[in-house]
């Protein structure tokens, strides 16, 4: 604490929260304004602002209990079962307000798929487990759900490891197939934002590398937002970074220059190690 | 001696007590069931099966008994069943913390532990008298539900409660709908936990005498019921009235009936342990 200077203060920081938008979007696909999150008397995140664009990876950094999960947790609306959970502020998807009453939680769930820390798949066959987002949408025609099933496998590059065994239990899976299957999973219902916790945390690291690669090569679908630990994982997969502590975002702009030549100190010394 | 030596000797001297607290019930069971067979194992034959009651001891049978026992097992799992599930289901996965449903999960605990004979007297008046069912087998089914509901309420909650959050999770973030998520996953994977549960609950109905006596449960008929509305008699009821008889036939008839109702209830607990370790080693997260 003491090692820090003034202007890195939590409490007293105004982030300039504008990273360059391409000349082909004209607004941000994810915008945060002005948001604080509340669990009972805690305030979890404190008053952020930020925008993401449209097909970037942007990744959350910071120290555990820093916020980032939580914040990742409001574009998909997972904080709202939470008991105590309460927020400021808005969350807009293409400008418009995605904790409106008008919005329906459950389709927009099909439009900003999720991949957790953990590989989560369900006790069912692999083929299920790709198919579920469909199926509970009521889509009958099998053709069309088979169809999607291998296109999302094989977009998590998984297809080739599990192509004769589709039936076969997920949970028999090593963890990494387990992480791509889920993958598969959340983009067979056609998402156009994926929002990843920490996906490689559980992961040996030639499975993380290959979640890494299969990051990338999403980017060109879809606006991706990464929540991880790993400070060179940040530094190889993402367009933009957020450096958040205690619930506050220090420091938001682009991966190359948040690594380089950081604004704040607190940031310098979190990424070379020296706290958190 | 050392303490070494000390604490060694006390461990050596729970173990024997352990060891005799878990022989003692084993063996007294083992005598009694060894007495009732030695006893009752000459009665058992088809005809003692497939006959009616009787004033005459060697041609009674337990036919209306355990048509009877039947007919109440297959109303009561009808009644409970929904009704327990549906309630465990609110309270675990709908069911917000609050006072309410705080106070309801004390009263489903304590019920539990209410006596069944007065379950029976709340049959009495309820059902029996006060909706006029007579009686019947409803009324009878109906007073043994709301025995077991506790029981069957607890164990789905448990069940329910051991299917991981991650799962659930990955459900809802996939933009299905809590009900969707209960159907699709929460039960199909906790569904032999809740099974178990209903199958021991049942097995414990079965063996009811006292609320059905209060009901009305009759100790003679001459009939096999054919319907949810007919007078009945169920097996611990027979049993207990060929008991008290002064006749030695009689007892030795009460010795075999006893036979058959172990046998209902082991293989219902059999059934109940196949489930769970079936369930358990295909839910292996």
């Amino acid at each position: 604490m003491e090692s820090d200077s003034q202007s890195s203060n939590p409490k007293t920081t105004q982030v300039e929260t504008k990273p360059k938008l391409n000349s082909k979007h004209q607004s941000y696909k994810l915008q945060a304004q002005n948001v604080d999150v509340f669990y009972e008397d805690f305030q979890a995140i404190n008053n952020i602002s930020l925008g993401i664009v449209e097909n970037s990876i942007t990744a959350f950094i910071g120290p555990s209990g820093c916020g980032k999960s939580t914040f990742l947790r409001l574009f998909n609306r997972m904080n709202d079962y939470i008991d105590g959970f309460s927020m400021n502020g808005n969350i807009l998807m293409d400008g418009k307000d995605i904790y409106d009453e008008s919005v329906n939680v459950e389709e927009l769930r099909k439009i900003v798929g999720m991949v957790f820390q953990k590989p989560n798949p369900f006790p069912k066959s692999i083929y299920e487990n790709v198919a579920y987002g469909l199926r509970i949408q009521g889509i009958k025609d099998e053709e069309y759900i088979e169809n999607r099933v291998i296109e999302s496998l094989k977009q998590s590059t998984l297809y080739s490891e599990v192509e004769d065994n589709l039936d076969k239990m997920a949970l028999s899976l090593s963890g990494g197939q387990q992480q791509r299957l889920c993958i598969a999973r959340a983009l067979a219902v056609k998402p156009t934002v994926l929002l990843m916790d920490e996906p490689t945390s559980a992961l040996d690291p030639i499975s993380s590398g290959k979640i890494e690669d299969l990051i990338h090569e999403l980017k060109e679908d879809y606006t991706i937002v990464i929540v991880t630990h790993n400070m060179q994982q940040a530094g190889r997969v993402s367009d933009n970074t957020a450096f958040l502590y205690m619930g506050n975002l220090v420091e938001y702009g682009d991966t190359q220059k948040i690594f380089t030549n950081p604004e704040k100190d607190r940031t310098q010394n979190y990424i070379t190690g020296r706290f958190g | 001696m050392n303490r070494a030596q000390k604490n060694r000797l006390k461990d050596k001297v729970f173990k024997g007590l352990g060891i005799t607290a878990t022989f003692l019930g084993i063996v007294i069971l083992a005598i009694f069931i060894g007495f009732i067979l030695y006893q009752g194992m000459e009665r058992i034959s088809w005809e003692f099966v497939m006959s009616l009651p009787s004033r005459f001891a060697e041609q009674s049978g337990i036919y209306t008994a355990w048509m009877g026992t039947v007919w109440v097992l297959v109303c009561t799992t009808l009644i409970s069943f929904p009704l327990g599930v549906g309630a465990g289901i609110y309270l675990e996965e709908y069911g917000k913390k609050n006072w309410w449903n705080t106070f309801l999960e004390i009263n489903i605990s304590n019920l539990a532990g209410v006596p069944s004979v007065i379950y029976g007297l709340l049959g009495l008046g309820v059902f029996v008298r006060m909706m006029k069912m007579g009686n019947s087998i409803l009324a009878g089914s109906l007073t043994l539900s709301l025995l077991i509901l506790p029981v069957i309420i607890v164990s789905t909650r448990e069940a329910l409660r051991a299917v991981p959050s991650t799962i659930k999770e990955a459900s809802v973030a996939m933009g299905a709908s809590k009900w969707q998520t209960i159907w699709h996953q929460i039960l199909p994977a906790s569904f032999g936990g809740i099974l178990t549960g209903v199958i021991l609950a049942l097995s414990r109905a079965v063996g009811e005498t006292a609320p059905l006596i209060v009901v009305g449960a009759l100790v003679y008929v001459p009939f096999a019921p054919t319907s949810p509305l007919d007078e009945f008699t169920v097996l611990p009821v027979q049993i207990f009235n060929w008991v008290t008889r002064p006749q030695q036939e009689f007892v030795i008839n009460a010795a075999a009936g006893i036979i058959v109702l172990l046998g209902i209830t082991f293989v219902m607990n059999g059934i109940a342990v196949y489930l769970r370790n079936k369930w358990q080693s295909k839910m292996n997260w």
